[in-house]
């Protein structure tokens, strides 16, 4: 279902009315679902069962992304030019959807990106509302995804970026140094990804208890079934039940 | 140390027979555990070895000095919940200040990625326990926003969300001051709070139907539309809520005991708010007129009239003023609803959209809320295809595209925020809750170390953390 490839061509969404950024890249691909209600577990008899439909996040954008996207976008390219950083090498790629902005940067950049669009002028974003993790499992080579969002107050607007890492090399650079927030942020992310954030003062669980084993919001993370007392039946894993999606 | 073992009993005569230290252990027939003659002598001693027990003990005594660190809580009422605070003092002054939180975990993320879009309300709504309406709102924005219907939603709804957010803010800001006023001795204003919450929460069952827990803002629009006569019956009790308000404040604004606990407490200047991501009243406190209401105004808060209340001092006294004036203003902003919704009159309260509103019609049934008979009458007797369509959007719930969204109210405590990841499934594939509680907590340190051990109590409550909200 997670399996995230670049390599599937998606439909051409370029050029639709009302779509601030055309997008010439490929969506990226998530997964494929079959049939018509996604399950799996038994045959599907609506006469639909042959019906393949590819679920694609949406694709980078390119610009003009539209409006204050590009005047960030511009402002970021210029403070990172006087560090001696192009932007396309901090940055991996930019997600322009649903009005909201996605700067997918590379982790051994993510300390500096922030430092800049914290201090830099032009865009001030003051506020680092929170850190959170995903893991999507089938996207191999950068199963684990830290996602960072800032807020300028002064200029009010938001913007979300993304680090990705392997699950192999879980190492992402901790912000706390520019952002003290992130502290706690980060240690949550840490309990429930495992990824591990290499500069923290004290990077320990918070939620769990210390001597919890594994990273229980991973997807591959275990779940029980819940024995119930009558005739010895038990209720199944939830992520073993039927699902539709 | 004590040498405390269960013997067999088999062999129990044969050693106890060739035991000659007369103090070790039970003897034959002995409760095992028992009170020991040598206990009262010496106690029972510990020892603590291996690991960096001999580096600890020998920092210990190089600094030649006697450390207290205390924990309190996580069991303590002053706490709000089950906040472990882990204090190092000297004397009466704390020299450290940490927080230990997760007491509380319920894995409330986890479970919602188990469970439709829908019903995804009904577990976000008890994180933080005084603000439900506030997590049912973002998270509901957030979907609404992945669905790209946030445009659809009808006014009356977003009106009604707007009246019970409001009303939601003076319930939770008012046990934010009534239990303040608790931990510094002010009874009065605690008898004085609850009564007034009480009477809120008597609207919310009236509207909602629980006192709490509501899951009543569904994505689309609500549950259900406002009973008739709620409009009535709200206007009738703001005056009780307003007098309310005034005597906490003649209770509390100006009495010098109340201003010798709180003026210059837990002072956390605008930059330390900066770097620590506090929003909320603790942010407002120090004179930032920073509000979401305001800047980036959802649900039309943009046409209502209100003020941004601010302070100047950065402390735990301010806070307590901005909570009870953004209260005063709250009520005006549900007067407005009140005057809007009457003017409108009775509309749809859910997207038109039957791909994702539930076909259900709620009634109060013989056995409380329920389907109305009516409703169960057509689509078992009438129309199959109601019954396939109600069946299959409850169960199987409805799809939203594939993508990721962040959706911020101003709820009592500040930024709550929703990041929301969908799959394109029935299901979120990622629920985050940026808390404000959560990170509100991370001052602690911050506003109480240099300070008193009692004034950690009115630092803590003045940050107001809910810890349902903070541990999820």
């Amino acid at each position: 279902m997670s399996e995230r490839t670049n390599d599937e061509t998606s439909p051409d969404r370029a050029g639709a009315a009302g779509v601030p950024a055309t997008t010439a890249a490929p969506a990226q691909v998530v997964g494929v679902r079959q049939g018509m209600f996604g399950t799996h577990d038994a045959g599907d008899t609506s006469g639909y069962g042959g019906l393949v439909r590819t679920i694609a996040f949406p694709a980078p954008s390119v610009r003009p992304f539209g409006g204050e996207f590009d005047e960030l976008a511009d402002a970021l390219t210029v403070a990172l030019d006087a560090e001696g950083t192009a932007f396309d090498t901090a940055v991996e790629s930019v997600v322009v959807d649903r009005g909201e902005m996605t700067l997918t940067v590379r982790r051994e950049h993510i300390l500096s990106v922030c430092r800049v669009l914290r201090d830099e002028p032009d865009l001030r974003f003051e506020l680092l509302s929170g850190v959170s993790g995903a893991h999507y499992p089938g996207e191999t080579g950068r199963e684990l995804h830290a996602l960072y969002h800032l807020l300028s107050i002064t200029n009010n607007r938001r913007v979300r970026l993304e680090v990705a890492c392997p699950d192999a090399d879980p190492h992402i650079p901790s912000v706390v140094e520019v952002y003290p927030t992130a502290d706690w942020h980060e240690r949550e992310t840490w309990d429930f990804f495992g990824i591990q954030f290499d500069g923290h003062p004290a990077l320990t669980r918070i939620q769990m208890p210390d001597d919890w084993p594994g990273h229980p919001q991973r997807k591959d993370y275990p779940l029980g079934g819940i024995p119930v007392e009558y005739k010895g039946a038990t209720i199944a894993p939830p992520d073993t039940r039927r699902a539709y999606s | 140390m004590t040498d405390r073992t269960i013997d067999d009993p088999t062999t129990d005569a044969t050693t106890d027979a060739t035991t000659d230290d007369p103090t070790a252990g039970p003897t034959d027939g002995a409760d095992p555990y028992g009170v020991f003659e040598t206990d009262a002598a010496e106690g029972t001693v510990f020892t603590a070895g291996g690991g960096d027990w001999t580096d600890i003990a020998e920092e210990a005594a190089s600094l030649g000095e006697e450390r207290i660190v205390v924990n309190m809580g996580p069991q303590h009422p002053s706490t709000h919940g089950v906040l472990r605070l882990i204090l190092e003092l000297d004397g009466e002054t704390v020299t450290e200040a940490r927080c230990g939180i997760g007491y509380l975990h319920t894995g409330i993320e986890k479970n919602m990625e188990f469970r439709t879009w829908t019903q995804g309300v009904t577990f976000c709504t008890r994180m933080d326990y005084l603000s439900p309406l506030y997590q049912e709102t973002a998270y509901c924005l957030g979907v609404e926003k992945l669905l790209g219907i946030t445009d659809e939603v009808p006014e009356r709804a977003s009106t009604v969300r707007v009246m019970l957010m409001e009303l939601n803010r003076v319930s939770s800001h008012v046990v934010a001051l009534a239990t303040g006023g608790l931990e510094i001795g002010a009874l009065t204003v605690m008898t004085v709070g609850f009564r007034m919450r009480e009477r809120v929460l008597k609207l919310f069952e009236l509207v909602t139907g629980l006192r709490m827990n509501h899951a009543f803002i569904r994505p689309g629009g609500l549950s259900q539309d406002i009973p008739p006569g709620a409009i009535d019956t709200i206007r009738d009790a703001i005056p009780d809520i307003r007098r309310d308000i005034s005597d906490i404040e003649k209770l509390s604004n100006e009495n010098p005991l109340v201003k010798a606990r709180l003026v210059d407490v837990g002072y956390l200047d605008l930059a330390g708010c900066m770097a620590l991501g506090i929003t909320g009243p603790v942010l407002r406190s120090t004179g930032l007129p920073h509000d979401l209401r305001r800047s980036q105004p959802y649900c039309g808060y943009e046409t209502y009239d209100f003020d941004v209340v601010t302070w100047d001092s950065s402390d735990a006294y301010g806070r307590l003023r901005i909570r009870i004036e953004e209260m005063k203003q709250s009520l005006d902003i549900v007067e407005q609803t009140l005057d809007r919704l009457q003017e409108s009159g009775p509309g749809p309260v859910m997207i038109g959209d039957r791909k994702i509103a539930w076909p259900a019609q709620l009634a109060i049934g013989g056995d409380g809320m329920g389907n109305s008979l009516d409703h169960i009458r057509e689509i078992m007797g009438t129309s199959m295809e109601a019954l396939i369509h109600h069946f299959k959007l409850v169960t199987e719930g409805f799809r939203v595209p594939v993508g990721q969204v962040y959706s911020a109210v101003e709820s009592p405590r500040g930024e709550l925020a929703c990041h929301l990841v969908s799959d394109g499934g029935t299901r979120p594939y990622r629920a985050h809750f940026r808390d404000p509680s959560f990170v509100n907590l991370q001052a602690v340190a911050a506003m109480c170390e240099g300070g008193q051990v009692a004034d950690v109590i009115a630092a803590v409550a003045s940050l107001d953390p809910v810890m349902g909200g903070v541990d999820r």
